[in-house]
């Protein structure tokens, strides 16, 4: 049995949610591999090599795939696929973007969002927004899966494995015209400790900004928001935790203005401490809060900043 | 130019779904059943190319045709895209519940036959929560994919599409024909005119049965029960940030 890993990386290093997939590939059984795609990613390559458990690294290099466009991953990683019994990569947007691709080209049931490995052929998965956990068993030959990086512990480092040049294929019929990417210099989302989210009470990006970036400084803490703060401008995109977004699973997550919606738990009632601050006490957040605070934010949070210290 | 639009009809998104006692899936008896979300988004963008409304140059699109897969009552859903804007509907119906695999192989079966220019379908059925289907019918058709598109723009045989991706945005050009996934930013659907739904009835609806396309939809996963996450108890209520702060410090949390 032989496990490919599609590294998620940001071109001089691999990403936690790479070790945290390699953990899940290795309790599949069978030899591990990383496989890098990207322009001029050989120091994620190495990295990769890094991770305990990890038999060898592949980098596959190509224009098309410093963007990881899925039409150029797919045919990547295709071309490999004769040799694994299974491809995994974290359920990040990218995974999210190319694995289904990957999977259709391979003809192969996709499984999307592990968060247990019962056996090699066997997974666990949330489906309605996390209110139902499926067990399922994958007939197929070869198995295609996204993994969900909170459910997993990040293999550690302490490997040496050894880079090998693979093809990297540049074929699409689409091509990449621009990014616009947010710069922080806060902890990422998906592996901060702590996470403080911001909802539709925040009212504008300004007061959004004013009000959790501190806040987030303070707590060494990345910053989240809800669907409504996202739709309505307070936060970029790539904030919103969800169903439909980013899951996290921190050690402290402090919801801030948000109601709870269904949608919103879906994405973080895994964290291990929950706060809710919220002027209805009825809020369904409250639900899931290990600690609530009933109150205007625009008292509780410079409250909460000076007892910090 | 033509555009096919996929819709499913899934739990209401403001229904929490409920496991049943024996395992074998969630409960949807007597449960509010609607047109999946991000499949409302895929039509409302539709017609907006179809009006040229927006940052759309008027008839963009000349003929907008939904497609469903799904039991008898997925009829519902396609009145309401129908009551949308959408031109004519197809009903592929299956009792059964098809896997993204399956549902691809029909929807790619449809596309060889109405020749669209553009599939514009959801990111995510919020009841299986696959996200899969646009990118798996990409692939059968080899056609290039734009996924959790929150802009579109259809010009000179191309579709520019901006997507969100972590980290940010980011921007690609797929040439047409194309399959082009949506995301919560597009664009926020209309609600039908009572006009629109009457005229809606009269619109056509295809019958098809899943033997018509010839494609195999044979399950390839074994669902071997479905269960009831963790439930989380409420906690306590705090009185104010220096009880909080303190009690965050015991739990070791700060
Ligand atoms: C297909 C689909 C997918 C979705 N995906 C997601 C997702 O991934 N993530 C997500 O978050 N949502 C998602 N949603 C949206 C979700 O259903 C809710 O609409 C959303 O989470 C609400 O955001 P909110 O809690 O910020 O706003 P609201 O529900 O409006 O809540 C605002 C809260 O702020 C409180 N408040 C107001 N003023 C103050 C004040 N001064 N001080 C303290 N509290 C105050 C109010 O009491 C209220 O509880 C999705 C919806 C759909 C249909
Ligand atoms: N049974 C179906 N009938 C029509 N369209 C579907 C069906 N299942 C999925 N889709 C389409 O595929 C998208 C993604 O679904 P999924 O991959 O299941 O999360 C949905 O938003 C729909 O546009």
């Amino acid at each position: 049995m032989a496990v490919l890993v599609i590294a998620d990386h940001d071109g001089s290093a691999v990403r936690d949610t790479t070790n945290k997939t390699v953990t899940a590939a290795l309790a599949l059984g069978g030899d591990v591999d990383v496989l890098v795609v990207g322009k001029d990613a050989k120091s994620a390559a190495d990295t990769a090599g890094k991770i305990t458990g990890v038999r060898k690294v592949l980098l596959a290099e190509s224009g098309e795939l410093g963007h990881h466009l899925a039409e150029a991953v797919a045919t990547t990683v295709v071309a490999l696929a004769d040799g694994y019994d299974a491809v995994l990569s974290p359920a990040t947007m990218d995974g999210k973007n190319f694995m289904p691709r990957i999977a259709a080209k391979l003809d192969v049931a996709p499984i999307s969002d592990i968060v247990e490995v019962v056996s090699a052929d066997t997974f666990v998965r949330p489906i309605y927004a996390g209110n139902a956990l499926e067990t399922i068993q994958s007939s197929d030959a070869k198995k295609v899966i996204t993994v969900r990086p909170t459910a997993f512990n990040a293999a550690a480092e302490g490997g040496s494995a050894s880079v090998e040049t693979v093809t990297g294929s540049d074929a699409g019929k689409a091509s990449f015209v621009g990014e616009e990417m947010v710069k922080s210099d806060r902890p990422d989302l998906g592996a901060a400790k702590i996470v403080v989210s911001g909802g539709r009470a925040l009212g504008s990006a300004e007061e959004f900004h004013a009000v959790m970036d501190p806040l987030a400084d303070k707590l060494g803490a990345a910053v989240g928001a809800s669907r409504a703060a996202v739709d309505a401008g307070y936060a970029p995109n790539d904030y919103q935790v969800g169903q439909t977004g980013k899951v996290v699973a921190p050690a402290l997550y402090i919801a801030i203005g948000i109601s709870g919606a269904i949608q919103h738990l879906a994405g973080m009632k895994d964290s291990k401490i929950i706060v809710a601050i919220n002027k209805d006490a009825d809020a369904p957040i409250f639900q899931v809060a290990d600690f609530g605070i009933v109150g205007d934010y625009k008292t509780v949070v410079p409250e909460l900043m000076s007892a910090l210290g | 130019m033509k555009v096919l639009v996929p819709v499913k009809r899934v739990i209401d998104y403001n229904v929490k779904a409920r496991v049943k006692a024996d395992q074998t899936g969630v409960d949807l008896a007597n449960v509010k059943m609607s047109m999946n979300p991000f499949d409302e988004i895929a039509v409302e963008e539709a017609v907006r190319l179809k009006e040229g409304k927006e940052h759309h140059a008027a008839g963009t699109i000349s003929e907008i045709v939904v497609v469903s897969i799904g039991v008898q009552q997925a009829q519902e859903t396609i009145r309401t895209a129908l009551a949308m804007g959408a031109d004519r509907g197809i009903l592929i119906q299956s009792d059964a519940d098809l896997e993204p695999l399956a549902v691809a192989k029909l929807l790619a079966a449809v596309v060889a036959e109405e020749k669209p220019d553009l599939v514009l379908m959801g990111k995510q059925s919020i009841d299986g929560d696959n996200n899969a289907v646009g990118q798996m019918l990409a692939a059968l058709l080899d056609w290039p994919q734009a996924t959790f598109a929150s802009k579109i723009e259809i010009a000179g045989g191309k579709a520019t599409v901006t997507r969100e991706v972590d980290g940010g945005l980011q921007t690609l050009a797929a040439t047409l024909p194309a399959v082009v996934t949506v995301d919560l930013r597009l664009n926020t659907p209309r609600y039908a005119s009572l006009p629109n739904i009457m005229k809606a009835k009269k619109k056509e609806i295809a019958m098809k049965a899943v033997a018509d396309y010839g494609v195999d939809t044979a399950p390839r996963l074994k669902v071997v029960k479905v269960t009831a996450p963790a439930t989380r108890s409420a906690g306590i209520k705090v009185a104010d940030a220096a009880e909080l702060v303190s009690k965050l410090k015991t739990a070791g949390a700060l």
